[in-house]
């Protein structure tokens, strides 16, 4: 049972750092971008293929990274630049990633089993994987965390929550929102594919697949985390997407144990989502509902 | 200071729903000039201001701003010599982010963005100070979200964020039209404060004549996408309501909107 809890939070971390760039451009930016599908698993195949050819596995995180703020930049352009709906330029910055994933990784899975990761340092002292990947993942997390408060606090991290508020308004302030929304892109991006990276040395292989359905963990980890432990404060509500990837990982884990067929996990994922989605209209439906019995009891 | 030579502008061009909006448009302010814009719905007051803003591109004419040719710059572009109030209260602030960052965002109006901190501490003392004197127990609430405003304190707030960093034009787009009459008014006091002081150039449309009319050194009225009347001086001062709709009845031939009859 410890097993299993220690993996669901390991993974949950890993996962955290994806989230998280989701919620810039959910939230932040009010897009809601397809893109990362494709850039979790180039993170994972820019790594993958760095680390089969010997390279230091930092140096392939850092690049898997910098390959996601590429993707992050593609899309933001299609948007911007050649004025494509935002839904659209994901998808078809996603569908590019396809081949270009291929392309990469030279085969649709490749395995780096025994091979240097960004955890090894810890394992070889003797920690279990688990542990050593919650160490990882918690640690890169809260520095993520913390960088993004801090960005966000700054002019131009202002002008960026702006454009996602207001558009109308920060271009009367003489801000160039294409740029802004590009900028936030590229940082999503960035750190979907820093996750990706992180989750393919966790498992040992990178996947071509891996990316299907992340858009919809991505949301429902953080309606999870808005949920659950959501506050007023900025940097409260970075630290509740964390925890709501978390939670989610426990709550598949449970599911799981609970006789769930694995093949059944994305029906449930995206029901759940679904849901919570329409969670603010259906209280107003219920109060409606309510209000008219009431009248009716009267 | 703004020089608008035979501006034109035609929505949806080659449709059935073809509309010149601005037909030929010419206008000069010089430093220091309140003008109000006057007309019926469709007269293309807000076009006007609109094109001079960069919200969309002219299809004929030029714009100049201090002798600068604007006409082909963006939006974001011509911001830093602009001030700009719109009609809904909620266009000009950012809802979800605090009446500080709001602030400081406007600021820092067509300056470069850099990672220094978004609001410093000797910024939120101005702020403060010139909260206090809006009178609307603003200076307090720095930290609150900007969506809690009333309609009439996020007016008030917009304008101070255009006139914080002085803009060589203020743009006023039926910035009271949204308002209740008290709260309209007391905007349009602080309108009258905020020019004043830092002697502005000042285009405002309204839909008001008697604002309109007491407001400002000069009045235009617009009609069908040209102007239709322009008073100035000693003429605008002894204006009448009575004679602002004769004047227009004899340039245009007849009133045709309900709204310049009510008002």
């Amino acid at each position: 049972m410890t097993q299993i809890l220690l993996g669901a939070v390991s993974l949950g971390l890993l996962w955290s750092i994806m989230t998280i760039g989701v919620y810039i451009t959910y939230r932040i930016l009010d897009i809601a971008d397809l893109s990362v599908e494709g850039s979790l698993p180039l993170g994972a195949a820019v790594a993958c293929a760095m680390i089969t050819r010997g390279a230091n596995p930092y140096l392939a995180s850092l690049c898997a990274l910098l390959a996601g703020c590429a993707a992050g930049l593609c899309t933001g352009i299609l948007h911007t630049k050649l004025k494509i709906p935002a839904l659209l330029s994901g998808i078809l910055t996603m569908i590019a990633l396809y081949s270009i994933n291929l392309r990469i990784m030279g085969a649709p899975n490749v395995s780096i089993l025994r091979m240097n990761t960004v955890f090894r340092p810890l394992t070889k002292m003797g920690l279990s994987s688990s542990v050593a990947i919650i160490i990882v993942g918690g640690l890169c997390a809260l520095a993520l965390i913390s960088i993004l408060y801090w960005f966000f606090g700054t002019e131009l991290g202002s002008a960026v929550r702006a454009t996602g508020n207001n558009p109308r308004m920060v271009r009367a302030q003489g801000i160039n929102t294409d740029n802004m929304k590009i900028l936030g892109l590229v940082l999503s991006n960035g750190l979907v594919a820093l996750s990706g990276a992180f989750i393919a040395q966790s498992q040992n292989f990178g996947d071509v697949q891996m990316g299907a359905g992340s858009i919809v963990i991505g949301l429902a980890s953080l309606i999870i985390g808005e949920v659950l432990f959501g506050g007023r404060s900025f940097y409260r509500r970075l630290l509740a997407v964390i925890l709501g990837a978390v939670v989610y990982r426990l709550i598949i884990a449970l599911v799981l144990e609970l006789g769930m067929h694995p093949n059944d996990l994305k029906l449930f994922t995206a029901i759940t989502v679904a849901l919570a989605l329409w969670l603010p209209q259906g209280k107003q439906l219920l109060r409606t509902v309510r209000k008219s019995m009431g009248k009716e009891n009267a | 200071m703004l020089q608008v030579e035979k501006l034109t502008k035609i929505f949806n061009p080659g449709t059935v729903n073809e509309k010149k909006a601005l037909d030929c448009v010419s206008l000069r302010l010089a430093p220091g000039d309140f003008v109000t814009v006057i007309g019926g719905n469709g007269a293309g007051k807000s076009t006007l201001l609109n094109s001079v803003a960069g919200v969309f591109a002219v299809d004929g004419g030029r714009i100049l701003l201090e002798g600068k040719d604007v006409t082909r710059l963006s939006e974001h572009r011509r911001a830093s010599d602009l001030g700009r109030v719109f009609q809904d209260p909620m266009m000009g602030t950012a809802s979800d982010m605090n009446i500080e960052e709001n602030l400081a965002l406007a600021c820092r109006r067509g300056q470069r963005r850099t990672l220094r901190w978004g609001v410093t501490a000797a910024e939120r003392a101005r702020y403060k100070e010139l909260l206090r004197a809006l009178d609307l127990g603003l200076e307090d609430r720095l930290t609150d979200k900007v969506g809690l405003l009333s309609g009439g304190q996020r007016q008030a707030l917009t304008l101070l964020m255009a006139t914080l960093k002085a803009p060589k034009l203020l743009l006023l787009d039926e910035h009271t039209a949204a308002l209740d009459p008290k709260t309209a008014a007391k905007v349009l006091t602080l309108t009258e404060k905020l020019v004043s002081e830092h002697r502005l150039t000042t285009l405002m449309v309204t839909h008001n004549m008697s604002d309109a009319i007491r407001l400002g050194n000069r009045l235009i009225m617009m009609h069908e996408g040209k102007i239709a009347v322009e008073i100035a001086g000693d003429e605008k001062r002894s204006l009448h309501k009575k004679d602002l709709i004769a004047l227009f009845e004899q340039s245009a031939g007849g009133l045709d909107s309900d709204r310049m009859l009510l008002s």
